[in-house]
């Protein structure tokens, strides 16, 4: 069959990327290499765009034991504990087909996570739909919602944490980012790595269809109006084959039988025995008959292509076949020898007794493209509001309007539809800064939490690249855990797009440079570019997920008031910084000027004093200041408590609603009792962190002294009221 | 006491019932569904989850399993069994209690915590609860909405059958403290030898005062005696 440039392009390479093709395999490809060379070089599995860049994040320290590169990344977290996590992208499929495409994503991210060994402990996602009016936005989340609950609640880990937020910019490419995290013990863990000759390749698990088929291919372009009909290519998922899947594949490894392990996931079957050939430096050879199918005369392209779930591919030592058929036998899944490792440094494809393709494994990987896109770096746009020119309101609307906003409203409706709470070890869920996860039968726990800033890193991405790192980081000291490491998930549009570029180059740099200076290195990612339908990029969206460690645990800390006239602390300077605040946009629809800008000293500096406070069990509840400012954390804090609370008006910055909205960075919220307060102040002082005294809880009301006086009940009907409405 | 948990392919709540049982002081043995013998057991627990995937209809084919006629048998000769969530689902389907459990009425998964209240404390699987006394447990499922027919319902009723009813933090039971759409607001019933119970709440999640509360205790320590 000729190849022609149709069909080149109907495979979502360039020319240019075929003409390079034929040189390395200095022939003509046939019709099933073309397919194969398609799935390894898209953007989704190559990282073509964004390698260079990615290069540059920390990636190291004492406590990772696995940075990127592998199905997830692994740290310490002592006693030979370690946690496995990742998290990854479902963002086309989901546009797409909502309940399947959000269920597979977190299919997929499990099976990166059990594939090195661990159990998986917990589930968190950050989903992002269009505004709340747009006619998809409520299908959409419905349909993303189920599956993600949908699936995760039948395989029994409990989805703890997550972020849910609107936005226009995301009405025709919502985002579905789900995260996976895991336990493992440290000395049993499992990586994709092919070692040795003649080694048997099997494969377990599902059966091969059709479904599926140039699923990364799809991620890796734009929308247009005939997305729809890209339906078939997104994947079915099967939860109940992927906890028999999870099982069998933990019981195996149990002993020494595996030598390297793969899921299938992007790119199935191609990308699976490219990465384990590739990693070990060895060729593979596969009988495609041999591959367990569910559909009759599938052509070789169409199992190599295949995107079907819950697959695994399996190396295996000598002589360990028998006893490893039986555990898969036993959870009735398949297990086939399919293949064996060799030493041409190959890919080499047999069906009916003929090679029916053959590729040097280099070509797929090492090989392939890598370009250094040109961007733009993103001019400053300063631009002061002044609150003078605008219409005047009370500071009572004001923040009416943003608890009644769907970004900030009460998101049980969505939570509720999770199993928050299976395998009994979830100490704090959803809801709160981060959720906290006990290590199953010790007494310790892990911290985890996702979040993101679409308008800070649109509005300046180098600061919004640095904002989210440090807004992560807070989340994991206000429950009283100590950040070890993120996984990052970076949302963009059209690489090819020198603004786009610049975007997410500079959000890298601002992420690296948060992680360097707060020793939180980057283990494990995913990047989605081609988010945007026609020439609409979205909003740069890097979501960061976080875990940290709470070494001994005694009882979970979270943001509800404990007790009744505890004093209240605001740890970290207020200077009043309203651009690119949620007091702007939702009230006066205002979203120019820059973001809050991010001093890493004062940010790692306070972090590690509240840290050190809660550790000394001198904190009742604690609570981030994020979006929305003082009076919206104080609010979140009073919605979910018996108590309220009654706050003095500031002393030094006058104007009430850059105090009460101004959204600067490194600052908490700490309920103390006043007893402790003096040791409290003298350690704040003694280690230079600004603070200030700004009120005491009390029952029932939420009130700023001379200014409003709402219950707590009121709040929080008003806090609830978008989704009741749903 | 000797307990049995039984492990179908899809079970999820397999180990956390597992480890309730141990904390508590139980002799538990978790079995495999293919098994086609039972060990000697006090009781027998059937978890929550999805068993086969609940793919036909929640628990239906655990009820036909190769294992299920030895549960059926040890019911039958007076044998305890706790079926949990899915567990009651699949008790349902082989007939060991009578009624099913429905979609929730608002058709979606449901999980948080709510409070029931103990309607009959004089059982095996209630005795160190307090008549009427209110609980905090959590729930989670897709298809816990009982239902049944009048005679049955009556005869529960008039027998002192149900166990345990959604109720609010006051003990009210009403449309309002109805989580799920259940007829009559119930939460678990028994068997008119009341050998068996079986619960849409999930006991085995209140056992710690870390992680939740300890109101689910006292159905272990009641099986105890």
């Amino acid at each position: 069959m000729k190849i022609s440039n149709k069909i080149v392009e109907k495979h979502g390479l360039k020319i240019e990327e075929y003409e390079s093709i034929k040189k390395l395999l200095n022939r003509q490809p046939n019709l099933l290499e073309l397919g194969i060379f398609s799935a390894m070089w898209n953007e989704h599995c190559s990282y073509k765009s964004s390698r260079i860049h990615l290069r540059k994040l920390p990636t190291k320290g004492k406590q990772v034991i696995q940075g990127p590169g592998e199905n997830a990344g692994v740290i310490d977290i002592g006693d030979n504990d370690a946690i496995v996590f990742k998290i990854e992208s479902h963002n086309h499929p989901s546009y797409i087909e909502p309940y399947q495409g959000a269920a597979t994503g977190v299919g997929g991210i499990l099976r990166d996570v059990f594939t090195m060994g661990a159990r998986p402990i917990a589930l968190l996602n950050s989903i992002h739909f269009g505004s709340p009016d747009h006619t998809k936005t409520k299908s959409l989340l419905n349909g993303v919602v189920s599956g993600i609950g949908g699936y995760g609640n039948c395989i029994g880990i409990p989805t703890v944490g997550g972020e849910t937020k609107f936005n226009e910019t995301y009405n025709e490419n919502i985002l579905v980012n789900a995260m996976a995290v895991g336990h493992a013990n440290k000395d049993k863990i499992f990586y994709s790595k092919a070692k040795g000759l003649n080694k048997s390749v099997v494969y377990v698990g599902s059966k091969t269809g059709r479904d599926g088929i140039h699923g990364a291919s799809m991620a890796s372009a734009e929308f247009d109006e005939n997305s729809e009909e890209k339906k078939p290519t997104v994947q079915v998922g099967d939860p109940f084959t992927e906890k028999l899947l999870m099982e069998a594949c933990l019981e195996l490894m149990k002993d020494n039988s595996i030598i390297s392990i793969q899921d299938m996931g992007a790119a199935g079957l191609t990308s699976s025995s490219v990465e384990m050939a590739s990693k070990g430096g060895l060729g593979i050879e596969l009988e495609l008959d041999k591959v367990p199918c569910r559909e009759e005369n599938m052509t070789p392209y169409e199992m190599m292509l295949s995107e079907s779930q819950e697959r695994m591919l399996i190396i295996l030592e000598d002589g360990k076949e028998h006893n490893a058929k039986k555990i898969f036998d036993k959870w009735d899944l398949d297990f086939v020898v399919i293949g064996k490792t060799t030493n041409t440094n190959k890919l080499t494809l047999k069906f009916n007794n003929k090679i029916q393709g053959e590729i040097p494994i280099e070509a797929l990987a090492s090989k392939a493209p890598i370009y250094d896109r040109k961007w733009i770096k993103k001019k400053p746009q300063k631009k002061e509001i002044n609150l003078k020119d605008l219409k005047k309101i009370k500071i009572e609307d004001a923040l009416i309007k943003i608890l009644s906003n769907p970004n900030h409203s009460n998101k049980s409706w969505i939570t509720n539809q999770y199993d928050q709470s299976v395998m009994c070890d979830t100490a704090l869920k959803s809801g709160s800064d981060a959720a906290i996860i006990r290590i199953h039968n010790k007494d310790k726990a892990i911290a985890v939490t996702v979040d993101s800033s679409a308008y800070y890193c649109k509005s300046y991405p180098l600061t919004g690249g640095k904002q989210i790192v440090c807004e992560n980081w807070r989340n994991l000291i206000s429950v009283g855990a100590k950040p070890l490491a993120i996984t990052n998930c970076l949302n963009f549009g059209n690489p090819e797009n020198e603004e786009i570029m610049g975007e997410f180059v500079e959000c890298l740099t601002g992420i690296k440079q948060a992680c360097e200076f707060l020793d939180y290195p980057v283990v494990s990612g995913n990047v989605s570019f081609y988010n945007g339908t026609n020439k609409k990029n979205i909003y740069p969206t890097p979501v960061i997920g976080g875990v940290g460690l709470i070494k001994k645990i005694t009882k979970p800390l979270d943001h509800n008031f404990k007790k009744n006239n505890s004093n209240l602390i605001l740890i970290g300077k207020t200077f009043g910084h309203l651009e690119q605040s949620c007091f702007l946009r939702e009230n006066y629809s205002i979203n120019d000027g820059l973001p809050p800008e991010i001093n890493l000293k004062n940010e790692k500096n306070n972090g590690e004093i509240v840290l050190k406070l809660i550790e000394e069990d001198l904190i009742l509840s604690s609570h981030d200041v994020s979006d929305g400012g003082l009076i919206t954390a104080l609010a979140e804090m009073s919605i979910v408590s018996k108590y309220g609370v009654k706050i003095q008006k500031p002393k030094k910055l006058t104007n009430l609603f850059k105090y009460f909205f101004g959204e600067d960075q490194a600052r908490y919220i700490l309920e103390i009792e006043a007893i402790n307060l003096p040791k409290i102040e003298k350690v704040l002082k003694n280690n230079d962190v600004y603070y200030e005294n700004i009120g005491f809880t009390q029952k029932d009301y939420f009130e700023i002294e001379g200014e409003l006086k709402i219950s707590n009940k009121d709040l929080f009907k008003i806090n609830n009221e978008w989704y009741n409405n749903f | 006491m000797r307990s049995s948990v039984i492990v179908f392919p899809g079970s999820n709540c397999d180990r956390d019932i597992g480890v309730a049982l141990e904390k508590m002081q139980f002799k538990n043995q978790m079995i495999w569904h293919k098994e086609t013998r039972l060990p000697k057991s006090d009781l027998i627990v059937i978890p929550g989850g999805f068993s086969y995937g609940d793919y036909l209809r929640s628990g239906a084919i655990a009820g036909k399993s190769l294992i299920i006629d030895e549960v059926i048998r040890a019911a039958n000769s007076g044998c305890l069994i706790l079926g949990i969530c899915n567990g009651f689902q699949i008790l349902t389907e082989t007939g060991l209690l009578k009624g099913t459990l429905l979609r929730n009425k608002n058709l979606k998964f449901i999980n948080k915590d709510v409070q029931i209240k103990v309607l009959n404390n004089k059982t095996k699987f209630t005795n160190k609860y307090k008549k009427d006394q209110i609980i905090k447990i959590n729930i989670a499922h897709n298809e816990g909405n009982f239902f049944t027919d009048l005679l049955h319902l009556e005869k529960l009723s008039n027998e002192n059958l149900i166990a345990f009813k959604y109720c609010d933090e006051k003990g009210n039971i009403n449309e309002n403290s109805n989580p799920n759409g259940s007829l009559e607001n119930i939460a678990g019933i028994f068997n008119d030898n009341k050998n068996i119970l079986g619960m849409m709440p999930h006991p085995e999640r209140m056992i710690d005062e870390f992680i939740s509360n300890k109101d689910g205790v006292n159905l272990f320590t009641s099986l105890l005696g």
